[in-house]
């Protein structure tokens, strides 16, 4: 018999694929196309503890192999999500990963504060968003001011907490390794990649905020090689992400240490990957005679 | 995946795109076509429907980027990839009703007419189109209204005398949409307009199309790409 479950900060998951945060919605467009309950894990659009509008001008830049988004976390505010979305997220009866952003510890500890007595499986800290002018990222940059931030946010939740890291960030694994003594139970990277296009005939960046994320397949090496670094550094699981494609590029994440992995630009591309993905892995845990992903695990 | 019918440049860089198949929609919805099987490019683009037939489906477009370059290169007999009907299409509509169409702007408004001109509620389906430097299809166009007029390089809305009819349903440059809400708005008629973005899924959950109306944020895709003109601009 093969297993396909994970144990990720205690908590298990069904299978490793969870969709990425803000490709996603909070799982119901995909739901209309396959059962999104078959994923492991759903983590849901970058909250903020108020509704935000998002970023103006142009949101999404086509390049070769990838995808450069400039959304500016777009969301209808913890409330409207409690209220609204969360009974529907609770439908498909899979791990619900709530991912949170803010410009200051202040908005990052309310909205979390606010979890504490709702019925979730986990909070993602996003310190890693590039999109937004305050906050997020900028926490995620360097391992110090990562560190506060996880620590205070430790003391307050109820909920396991992970911390979503940027590839942007100066030391990649010294900000993971300042989570985990922070407290974090548990790690997803990377973001998308701070990146930029400029529309030639205008003379002008594509983008209003000039910079923005680049993810997708172009980013998939450069990812691997971050989690595989951090999950060499680090005690606590690791959900790994960044261009996985198909269900060879999820085993690749696994070998390099994740427990888990998140599945972003794919859904875009093919809406149907989720599902895709979990029977690739299953099918070649079968022709390998693979009974547990703990056989495969980090062994690079 | 669809087999290709046909993939036929009708003048320079506009081509007809027939797909094999039995395929549903309604007038203003679209479909996301991948343009190649291979993974470049990542995001399928939309295109709206150009018509639907017992067997297959046509999509008139325009060769814009790399991407709608690559289709045109598709020939007969080739599979493609698309996906949908996505979007909420135009409203049911009674009484006379005009269809306004400028530039690829036409593209929807071939199926909406066609599906327009045997409803019992409808009396007149008039269309005006306006080109920038040629016409395509004109006599395909004249088959499926009850008038149609059409204008090269000028502007399609100075031929609309708008105060005419109960309802609009436009598509085409900004410019003209807001132009068609004002007069609307004077008139008392309402204008609906359907907007192109850029998106990543279709399906609303990218938030990449995301647009400002009157009442928030609204996904093209989705909530779209059909508003009401007054929703939109600033009129």
């Amino acid at each position: 018999m093969y297993d396909m479950k994970v144990q990720f900060a205690n908590i298990e998951f069904k299978n490793p694929v969870v969709a990425a945060s803000g490709t996603f919605g909070f799982g119901e467009e995909y739901h209309e196309i396959y059962d999104v309950g078959v994923l492991g894990g759903i983590s849901s659009k970058g909250l903020t503890l108020s509704k935000k509008a998002g970023n103006t001008g142009l949101r999404l830049w086509e390049t070769p192999m990838g995808i450069i988004n400039s959304i500016g976390l777009e969301n209808p505010g913890v409330e409207n999500f409690i209220s609204n979305e969360l009974p529907k997220m609770k439908r498909y009866r899979n791990r619900i990963i709530v991912n949170i952003g803010g410009s200051s510890e202040e908005e990052y500890i309310s909205a979390v504060e606010r979890f504490n007595d709702v019925d979730i499986d986990m909070i993602e800290l996003n310190i890693s968003c590039p999109n937004v002018k305050e906050g997020c990222m900028a926490f995620g940059i360097h391992e110090d001011s990562a560190g506060r931030l996880v620590k205070k946010v430790k003391q307050i939740t109820k909920h396991p907490l992970i911390v979503k890291l940027s590839p942007n960030a100066e030391n990649i694994v010294k900000v993971a390794c300042a989570c985990e003594d922070a407290g974090a139970d548990g790690l997803s990277l990377i973001n998308t990649i701070k990146a930029m296009a400029i529309d030639i005939n205008n003379r002008k960046p594509v983008f209003e905020n000039i910079y923005a994320g680049l993810s997708g397949p172009a980013i998939k090496p450069i990812a691997l090689r971050m989690v595989h670094e951090v999950c060499k550094s680090v005690k606590i699981p690791v959900m790994g992400m960044g261009g996985i494609m198909n269900w060879q590029d999820a085993i690749e994440f696994i070998m390099a240490g994740a427990h888990l992995i998140q599945i972003g630009t794919v859904n875009f591309v093919n809406p149907e990957a989720g599902k895709e993905i979990i029977s690739g892995i299953e099918a070649f845990m079968k022709t390998e005679g693979i009974k547990s992903l703990d056989e495969i695990r980090g062994i690079i | 995946m669809g087999m290709i019918l046909k993939n036929e440049e009708l003048i320079k860089d506009i081509f007809m795109l027939e797909i094999e198949g039995k395929y549903e929609g309604k007038a203003g919805q679209f479909y996301m076509i991948k343009v190649d099987n291979t993974p470049y490019p990542l995001l399928s683009r939309p295109v709206s429907i150009f018509e639907i037939t017992s067997n297959s489906i046509k999509f008139l477009y325009k060769v814009v980027g790399e991407g709608t370059k690559i289709l045109s290169e598709k020939k007969k007999g080739d599979s493609i990839s698309i996906r949908g009907p996505y979007g909420n299409g135009f409203p049911p509509v009674k009484g006379k009703v005009a269809l306004v169409g400028g530039g690829m702007g036409a593209a929807p408004l071939y199926e909406t007419a066609k599906q327009l001109m045997p409803d019992p509620e409808v009396n007149v389906v008039d269309l005006y189109l306006g080109f920038s430097h040629e016409i395509i299809l004109e006599d395909s166009w004249r088959k499926v209204c009850s008038s149609f007029f059409y204008d090269i390089g000028g502007i399609i809305t100075d031929y609309v005398d708008v105060s005419k009819y109960d309802v609009i349903l436009s598509c085409g440059p900004d410019i003209m949409m807001k132009k068609l809400s004002e007069l609307g708005k004077k008139a008392g008629v309402p204008v609906y307009v359907s907007i192109e973005s850029h998106m990543a899924c279709g399906i609303g959950a990218c938030l990449a199309c995301s647009c400002q109306t009157k009442y928030g944020n609204k996904k093209v895709c989705k909530d779209g790409p059909v508003f009401l003109g007054e929703d939109i601009y600033d009129v």
